[in-house]
């Protein structure tokens, strides 16, 4: 009977042994397939900053004759325990000549409540960009990214790209392409600081 | 699990063994005549005995051969689909993908494009394919290696008369001295046989070692496919491009802002302007256009040695220089930039007069000259006259009757200009363009294009794959695979000693004839006939 007791028990260890062995090449095969599919799905939509990463600091001479343009260039990191809303756009892009007066719009309601938007443009040239602001009245801060360095660090892909980025300096939302008047508008109140 | 216990040496075998492992009886009481299955060597298949958990369920459904097949099968199919028509990464950048299709190709292509073959190599489903057949090699390569490799390791030198009886080759003699035997015995070794005895029973064994090539192939087949998923990486792989005009100094991508790129010049040579390109003249006569004979760009590669915040003025210390021409890159910390493409004659400045419109003469009143890199948005003179570019569209084109960029380059540039002076009661304002000179009204002054400067715009590639070496190694153990199932071949030899005879019989994985041929060779000399092939009915 002894026997018999033991050739089952090492039958069991056996076959819990070979269920642990399958289980652990299956997991790390399908493991490497789902890493093969999603690095392929985001490349094609790659930036190098995502949602729930901190937002690489930055700093960026401000566009002449814009708003209360004070100072001459402004930092990312001055702007922490405001809620920010990081626009990347150009003057010859549509959508994001579409999508300026609504921020103009929702700006100054938004930046008593302690969110700034700022627009970071990625043009060749400061003349196309300051006939832009002064055709759309501008008042929120706009800066030249001249030689493309903020661009190829946050990996913008296309225009317009735009983080909402909390008071902590960390990007809760990340849009590629065109934003709607109320859409722009849910994602700012996502970023308005607590205890404000 | 059922256990099979052997009738003759009563060994435990597992379920789905077929030949017993220890005394090599066949166990699937079949009937005499009918030839052995020797794949595997008669071990049981792992996943073919178990099946109840839905780990085992899974691993069974990889480890079907028919599933791998199948697999790869559709993976040839689909793979073959992507080249009826150009990939989108090779149909012009500028074109939307949908039309032109369509366009190219007619209802087939709009087909092709809807089901979404022009991009078949980076869909998800074509991954998901070539991972399944990952999964399915790996799987098959353990659920079959294992138990043959312990199958051959343990294989039994006396095997049970049925067994040899029951193999393709086989013979039976009463009729020989033990001189015959020796002879026989020394001829496989000669033929570089493995020769094992056991109680007057006999194992001659050779080229074991090429049954393992399919299991080596598939090794180098997975190390290929792990050298492919290394390419998301981006330490290991980078494939980036950039754009840098002449006199420009530019980011490198993918270097975190680290190094910088200046194009110094960019040279471009085209056939036929020196004496060496005589023999070429009538060629060139049968082309339209200039054909590109040389490019290259003069780059200086500097780094950023301010560690300061993204955005502010790098500090910029040269650490390379020279040229980069198509196939000899610049090395930078393991990037290399190639020469990939250009742009001719990108406008860089423009100059313009003002003179009367009624003036034949055209003399110039005022001349200036607007850098389209950085242009100003005032010409003021001393004369009394001021010219305010009041637009400037860098490629300009018409849209709903609005004058628009399109682009940030200046490869067709347009320009509003106000023109103010003395003698113009407000302003006069007039459009500029190639080939256009609108005025806004009736106006007195006319603004007129007199000179242009131009560059050249360098596109260079910017690789690093650290993926190679991976993907190289996995290649070269795939072909040691394939060569090594291929030229050689596992053949044995089985001597059974009964009391009154003497049975012979010979497998090999492959390769009978070769087999047939070597065994005559080795009964030369011994009173030995050659054995019978079984498969052959009516032989004799």
């Amino acid at each position: 009977m002894e026997k018999v007791e033991q050739a089952k028990r090492k039958k069991r260890v056996k076959k819990r042994n070979r269920f642990i062995f399958r289980s652990a090449i299956l997991v790390v095969l399908f493991g490497a397939l789902v890493f093969a599919i999603v690095s392929n799905l985001t490349a094609e939509e790659e930036t190098a900053v995502d949602k729930n990463e901190q937002a690489p600091d930055f700093q960026l001479d401000r566009v002449a004759n814009n708003g209360d343009a004070v100072e001459s260039s402004l930092q990312l990191s001055d702007l922490e325990g405001k809620g920010v809303m990081l626009n990347f756009w150009a003057t010859y892009c549509e959508p994001c000549e579409r999508e300026m007066p609504y921020m103009e719009e929702l700006y100054p309601k938004y930046k008593e409540q302690g969110v700034e938007i700022v627009a970071v443009s990625v043009d060749a040239t400061e003349l196309v960009i300051d006939k832009f602001v002064d055709h759309y009245n501008l008042s929120f801060p706009i800066l030249h990214d001249k030689d493309s360095q903020v661009l190829d660090a946050y990996g913008i892909v296309p225009l317009p790209t735009t983080y909402f980025i909390d008071e902590n300096g960390v990007v809760v939302d990340r849009v590629l392409g065109e934003l709607s008047l109320e859409r722009l508008e849910s994602y700012l109140q996502e970023i308005v600081p607590k205890g404000t | 699990m059922n256990i099979m216990k052997c009738s003759t040496c009563g060994h435990q075998n597992k379920e789905g063994t077929t030949i017993c492992e220890k005394c090599g009886k066949p166990l699937d009481n079949d009937q005499q005549g009918t030839l052995l299955n020797m794949r595997y060597d008669g071990s049981a298949i792992r996943s073919k005995t178990k099946n109840r958990s839905i780990v085992d369920k899974i691993w069974n459904f990889f480890s079907s051969v028919k599933i791998g097949v199948t697999l790869i099968t559709i993976a040839l199919v689909a793979s073959a689909l992507g080249t009826i028509y150009p990939q989108e990464m090779y149909i012009p950048q500028n074109v939307d993908p949908a039309l032109h299709y369509r366009d190219q190709y007619g209802i087939l292509g709009q087909i092709y494009y809807q089901l979404g073959f022009h991009n078949l190599y980076n869909s998800w489903w074509y991954m998901v394919l070539i991972a399944l057949i990952g999964i399915s090699i790996f799987i098959v390569s353990i659920d079959r290696g294992v138990p043959l490799y312990k199958a051959l390791k343990n294989q039994a030198i006396k095997r049970h008369p049925n067994f040899l009886k029951r193999q393709k080759l086989f013979g039976e003699y009463t009729d020989y001295n033990t001189d015959d035997k020796t002879q026989f015995i020394n001829n496989l070794k000669k033929h570089r046989y493995k020769i094992s005895e056991e109680d007057g029973h006999i194992l001659a064994e050779k080229g074991r070692f090429s049954r393992w090539g399919p299991y080596v192939n598939h090794l180098g087949l997975i190390i290929f496919l792990v050298g492919t998923l290394f390419r998301f990486i981006p330490f290991m792989y980078v494939d980036d491009f950039v754009w840098v005009r002449e006199g420009e100094t530019a980011v490198i991508p993918s270097t975190n802002q680290q190094y910088y790129i200046k194009n110094e010049e960019f040279i471009f040579e085209t056939y036929g302007n020196d004496d060496e390109d005589a023999i070429f003249e009538e060629a060139l006569q049968n082309t339209s256009g200039p054909v590109p004979k040389h490019f290259e760009t003069n780059a200086v590669i500097y780094e950023d040695v301010s560690r300061d915040v993204i955005g502010s003025d790098p500090e910029l210390k040269e650490v390379k220089s020279g040229e980069i021409i198509v196939n000899e890159p610049l090395k930078i910390n393991g990037l290399a930039l190639y020469q990939d493409s250009y742009q001719l004659n990108e406008f860089q400045t423009m100059s313009f007069k003002l003179h009367e419109v009624d003036d034949e003469e055209e003399e110039a009143i005022v001349e200036f000259t607007v850098d389209l890199t950085d242009p100003e948005s005032e010409y003021v003179f001393d004369n009394g006259y001021r010219i305010e570019l009041n637009r400037y569209y860098p490629e300009y084109e018409l849209n709903n009757g609005e004058p628009r960029s399109v682009s940030n380059y200046p490869r067709n540039p347009g320009f509003v200009f106000f023109v103010y002076g003395p003698d113009i009661e407000e302003r006069e304002a007039s459009f500029l363009a190639i080939g256009q000179n609108i005025p806004s009204g009736d106006n007195q002054y006319k603004l007129s294009l007199t000179d242009f400067g131009v560059r050249d715009v360098s596109g260079l590639k910017i690789r690093k794959d650290l993926t190679l070496p991976i993907i190289g190694l996995g290649a070269f153990i795939f072909m040691v695979g394939v060569i090594q199932g291929m030229y050689w071949q596992h053949r044995r030899i089985w001597i059974h000693q009964a009391a009154d005879s003497m049975y012979i019989a010979c497998h090999t994985n492959k390769n009978w004839y070769g087999l047939t041929r070597e065994f005559e060779k080795m009964i030369d000399g011994t009173s030995f006939t050659m054995v019978r092939d079984q498969e052959k009915k009516n032989d004799s």
